[in-house]
């Protein structure tokens, strides 16, 4: 999958939260839950999704290691990568 | 036969606008089930019937806006469907004469009831959405209980996307039938009632949840994302569990009286996106093991955040738990929801010193508050109720 591809489910799942953000707009390293103002049930739902459409599991202790965009970005694409070989 | 109503979904209700019948004349219901959509301050709210049995005429059609308590369809009551009319103690008094046709139910039993609203294997909103759009909901594989297609799954069809021109301001893509403007209004009445009527007072304990951490971090480890628990569940689940022992803080003020609620159905405030507020209810709160509240509780966030509450989520709460998450402020002292009589709050977890077994030590501590009724429990109650939702909070495995 490509980097690109990557984003773009991440940017879709976030705007499935918060219909109203202009996710495309939020600072790459800003946190998050207080650019987009998303709450625990909204994470939890963020990492089903991504676990459903990527087949990538996020255990709970790596939460915080997804709290930025690219944060977000680099740990799915690292573990999909880790997955594909 | 009875009369199918508009019903009260609070006090400050006075009329509500019929947008949708998820039934038709001949359509067998059950108790619960959702037979039709009304738009309120509150949203659109689901309407389930009390009344099972086969609806026998729509009265009030599309759009149309009707006071509390207006015959909206007539329901053919499964007494009188299926089986004989109870025969007559004595000779009835005098009486118009009724032509037989009326009193005399159908000789063949009726086919068995289909499963009711098979129809409706979407939501509302997500029917309304594609109508809206023109898709056909038998393409859309459901992703909700029991396949049902949801908002999302409308909203993500392929194609959809694209139908929605560039630019749209975001708020266009807001929910149907949530109008914060409304809503604003509707809490403002209730509010506003609640501090003229209500003489609040307020306690505040702080508890050690580390128990409840570290359960939950063992627990959530090995299990797949979606059934995961969250430290709301737990929260609920022991304010649930508490007011067994606390009765005089579960239940309605009334016509001057305090009336104790069997029944736990703890309201669960839920923040909406642009500055909204809702607390619906879940029900039998006390009697759902954690996995089927967190599930639950997903499903009513979800919903009350796409505009789709049930009446009886609207109205049913006997008691409210409102909680900060991860991010605010350490206490919240809520505002009681009449005619309820007590509101529970929980801060934001922080780290901090505390005392363990004579050591000092950094622990997860978390503050609950209680803004309770004076008129039905004085302090003394209150702070043992607190205590006791700490106490049930210290060994988390049995919630």
């Amino acid at each position: 999958m490509s980097a690109i591809d990557i984003r773009k489910v991440i940017q879709e799942e976030l705007n499935n939260i918060a219909p109203e953000a202009d996710i495309a707009s939020v600072d790459p390293v800003a946190d998050l839950r207080e650019a987009i103002d998303i709450d625990s049930m909204d994470f939890l739902n963020f990492i089903i999704a991504i676990h459903r459409r990527l087949g990538v599991d996020i255990p709970e202790i790596d939460y915080p290691k997804l709290g930025t965009l690219n944060g977000a970005f680099a740990y799915i694409d690292a573990k999909l990568e880790a997955q594909a070989r | 036969m009875v009369d199918f109503l508009m019903p009260s979904l609070g006090a400050d209700m006075e009329a509500g606008t019929l947008v949708e019948w998820l039934v038709k004349p001949g359509d067998w219901i059950k108790r619960g089930d959702v037979v039709a959509v009304v738009e309120t301050q509150k949203g659109a709210i689901e309407i389930e019937t009390f009344q099972a049995g086969q609806v026998e005429k729509i009265l009030i059609g599309l759009n149309s806006k009707v006071p509390v308590g207006t015959p909206l369809a007539q329901i053919r009551t499964e007494a009188a469907a299926v089986a004989p009319p109870p025969v007559p103690p004595v000779a009835p008094p005098v009486r118009p004469v009724v032509p037989p046709t009326v009193v005399v139910p159908p000789v063949s039993p009726p086919a068995p009831p289909r499963p009711p609203l098979a129809v409706a294997k979407a939501s509302p909103a997500a029917r309304r959405l594609a109508q809206e759009r023109g898709i056909d909901l038998s393409m859309i594989r459901g992703s909700g209980p029991e396949g049902a297609i949801t908002y999302a799954d409308v909203e993500q069809w392929p194609g959809v996307a694209a139908a929605v021109p560039p630019g749209v301001p975001a708020e266009k893509k807001r929910a149907i039938g949530l109008d914060l403007d409304a809503m604003r209004v509707a809490i403002a009445a209730a509010m506003a009632r609640s501090k003229r009527e209500i003489p609040h007072y307020y306690l505040e304990h702080r508890i050690d949840v580390t128990a409840c951490e570290q359960w939950l971090a063992q627990r959530n480890e090995t299990r797949p994302p979606e059934s995961r628990l969250l430290m709301a569940t737990l929260t609920i689940k022991a304010v649930a569990l508490a007011v067994h022992r606390f009765p005089a803080f579960n239940g309605f003020y009334r016509d001057s009286k305090f009336e104790p609620s069997k029944a736990v159905h703890v309201g669960t405030a839920i923040a909406i996106r642009g500055g909204g507020l809702a607390a619906p209810a879940l029900h039998d709160t006390d009697q759902l093991p954690l996995d089927e509240l967190m599930g639950r509780m997903r499903d009513l966030i979800q919903r009350t955040r796409t505009g789709r509450i049930r009446s009886s989520e609207i109205s049913d709460s006997t008691i409210t738990v409102s909680s900060l998450g991860e991010r605010g402020v350490e206490a919240l002292y809520g505002v009681i929801y009449p005619p309820q009589v007590a509101i529970v709050g929980f801060g934001k977890v922080v780290t901090r010193p505390w005392v363990v077994d004579g050591a000092i030590g950094p622990r997860s501590v978390v503050a609950i508050t209680l803004s309770a009724d004076h008129r039905v429990s004085d302090g003394h109650a209150g702070a043992l109720f607190l205590a006791e939702i700490g106490k049930l909070l210290t060994e988390p495995g049995k919630l």
